[in-house]
Formats: C-alpha cells, structure tokens, sequence
C-alpha cells in the first residue's frame, strides 16, 4: 500500500507527518507559481516567434534592396571593395545593449548606436559618390532591421532555454516531488494507524488478562465456599424483623 | 547564464562575400582592434572551409561581438557546426547575398521557429 512509490526516509511519527504535509503544501504553491511563469513566458515566445518569422522575411527584401544598391555603386565607381575593406578601422556603427525584464528572465535588446564618422568620404570622389552615399544609407536600414531580428533571435534563444528549463522543473514537481511527498505521508499514515492498531490490540490484551486474573481469583474464592465474607451472610431466621426493636449488646448508642 | 555579459558587445561581425562585406563596412561596422584583428572575413570561391570555419570559433568566442552576421550560401558550408551553435550571445544571423537569394527553410533558427510552431 505505501509501499508502491519512491518516498522519503523518515520515522513515522505525528511530527513528520505535519511537516511532510507543510512540505506537500510548499511543492504545491511552487508549482502552482511555476506553472504561471511559464505560461506568461510562452506567451511572450510566441509573439516573438511570430515576430521573428516576420523579420525574417523582412530582412530577405532589404537585403536585396541593398545589394541592388551595391550593384549600382559598382556599375558607377567600378570595384571599391579593396579601398573600403582598407578603410575599415574604427567602427561607427555600433550596436548598444539593453535589458528588459519578462517574469525574472533578462533579456537583452540591441540598439543601433551610430557615430556619424567621416569614414570613406574619398570613396566615388571621382565619380559615383552619390551611389556610393546612397549605397551607405542602404547598407545602414539594413542593418537596423538585422539588429532588430538579432535582438528577437536573442531573445528567443533565451526564452527558448528559460521555458525548457522552467519546464523541467514544473514536470519535476509534478511527476517527482509531489508523489513522492504523498507517498510519504500515506506511509506515515499507514504506520500511524498500524500503531494505533497495535496499542488497541494490547490494551484490550491487557483488559483480558485482568478480567482474567479477576475472574480466576473469584472463582477461586467461589471454590473456598465458607470462608466468603461475612457481610454477605445471611439471616435466616430474622426475616421480616424489625430491626431497631431488637437489642443488640454491641451497638454503642 | 550569458545574460551578465552582454554589456560590453557593441560590434558587428561579418562572414560574407566581397559585396556583402563591401555594403556592410561601407554603412561602418568595420573594425581592426588593437591587435589588429579584422571583425570581417570575406570568402570567395578559393577560401577553405576550415578558415570559415575557424573565422566562425573566433568570432562566436570573442567578448566584443553582440552580433554575427553570415552570407547563407557560406553559413551552407559549414552548416553543422551552425546547426550546434545554441549560444544567445553573439546571435547569429544568416542573411541573404547577391547571387544567393534568401531561403527560410535553411535557416538553422528558422527551422527551430517552424519546428515549434509544427508541434
């Protein structure tokens, strides 16, 4: 009977029993708390599910908006990827972090955090600087829109690893803790009540034995006949008499 | 969690074509640091995957990085080690090329997103 499921090794006793049960009523609550974080998490994944299929395929037509431009660059100024590539040395666009707070979990945010540097100003001075300029602003939507997928991915990748982990836990109560606290305290039950069981048992044992013990001496008594105690004796031949009107020589007063 | 370290990221980097690569330093995520480490790789035909793939382990363990950007067709190439990469920081980003049109289903995140919804 309580011995079915996993349980905890503890003395059957009314003390355990109490705190099994405090116990019992935490794991409750606990899980009860999870279960809601969880669901409020889910929640905020799925929208950020939904929001990063949609940047996704956002990002698809920028993109293509901003090689078009490089193709015009290139068909203006001829081929700048050396120049640039050499160019390269401090970043001005940089992105910034932030957090924001979703029942517990942090999530990061990027944010463009852009220097208007003075960077490849000589590039298409020649000719096709206004492609080159053009090409640039592209270039920059485009990577704002990537920043903002990259915050939803981050995001999600975080969330994702949050809900499994929340999950497991409240699976762990569920399935684990809660039989196990159970189990124990039908264990503790059951001992409680056997034990109960046997002081009845042994009192009653007790009880029998006295009635016992009484009865033997009494027949014993019965067995010795005449020497019964003499205030049950009877006076056969006072019957109906009155008692006052008779004299006795012990009666004091 | 990777959550504490995410403060001090405020770079781009790129594993791209050369028009790719172009476009993105001409908008100014270039960076050369002081040990003068590019934050770019660009890949052409003759490159080897096992430099991409090094490019890749660099720059996913760099501290700098909040971002990392990849040409699909080459994300395509080394595709298994994208798949196990599961880390939030620097998120990783396959973003379409020129010759490459972008394709959903390949995305290593994509396919988590559509497996999620599948259920």
């Amino acid at each position: 009977m309580s011995g079915t499921g996993a349980r905890e090794n503890v003395f059957a006793t009314r003390m355990a029993l109490t705190n099994t049960k405090l116990r019992l009523k935490g794991a409750q609550t606990g899980h009860s708390l999870l279960a809601k974080k969880r669901d409020a998490l889910t929640t905020r994944f799925r929208a950020i599910l939904k929001k990063v299929d949609e940047a996704k395929r956002k990002m698809g037509r920028v993109m293509q908006l901003a090689s078009f431009s490089m193709a015009e660059v290139t068909y203006a100024t001829g081929d700048i990827s050396y120049l640039v590539q050499e160019q390269a040395k401090q970043a001005t666009f940089r992105v910034k972090a932030k957090q924001e707070n979703v029942s517990g979990v942090v999530l990061p945010a990027f944010e463009v955090d852009r220097v208007t540097g003075s960077d490849f100003n000589l590039t298409g001075l020649g000719r096709g600087g206004q492609q080159v300029l053009r090409a640039k602003e592209v270039y920059a939507k485009a990577i704002e829109t990537l920043v903002d997928l990259a915050s939803l991915q981050t995001a999600f990748t975080i969330l994702d690893e949050v809900i499994r982990a929340t999950n497991r836990r409240v699976n762990a109560i569920e399935h684990i803790v809660i039989p196990r606290l159970d189990n124990t305290i039908k264990y503790i039950m059951s001992e409680l009540d056997e034990m109960d069981r046997e002081e009845f048992f042994r009192l009653k044992k007790v009880q029998g034995k006295k009635k016992r013990d009484t009865a033997a001496r009494d027949a014993l008594a019965a067995a010795e006949g005449p020497t019964t105690p003499p205030e049950f004796e009877d006076f056969g031949d006072g019957t109906g008499q009155d008692l006052l009107s008779s004299k006795d020589a012990d009666v004091i007063f | 969690m990777t959550s504490t370290s995410f403060k001090n990221r405020n770079l781009l980097a790129v594993i791209g074509d050369e028009d790719s690569i172009t476009g993105l330093l001409l908008a100014g995520i270039g960076h050369i640091n002081e040990n003068q480490k590019k934050n770019f790789l660009v890949v052409d035909a003759k490159t080897q995957v096992s430099t991409i793939e090094a490019a890749f382990q660099d720059f996913t363990e760099r501290k700098d990085i909040a971002i990392l950007l990849i040409n699909q067709h080459i994300a395509e190439k080394i595709r298994p080690t994208v798949d196990r990469y599961q880390q939030a920081f620097p998120a990783l980003l396959e973003i379409p090329s020129k010759d490459h049109p972008y394709d959903p289903s390949k995305d290593s995140v994509l396919k988590r997103v559509q497996k999620l919804f599948g259920e």
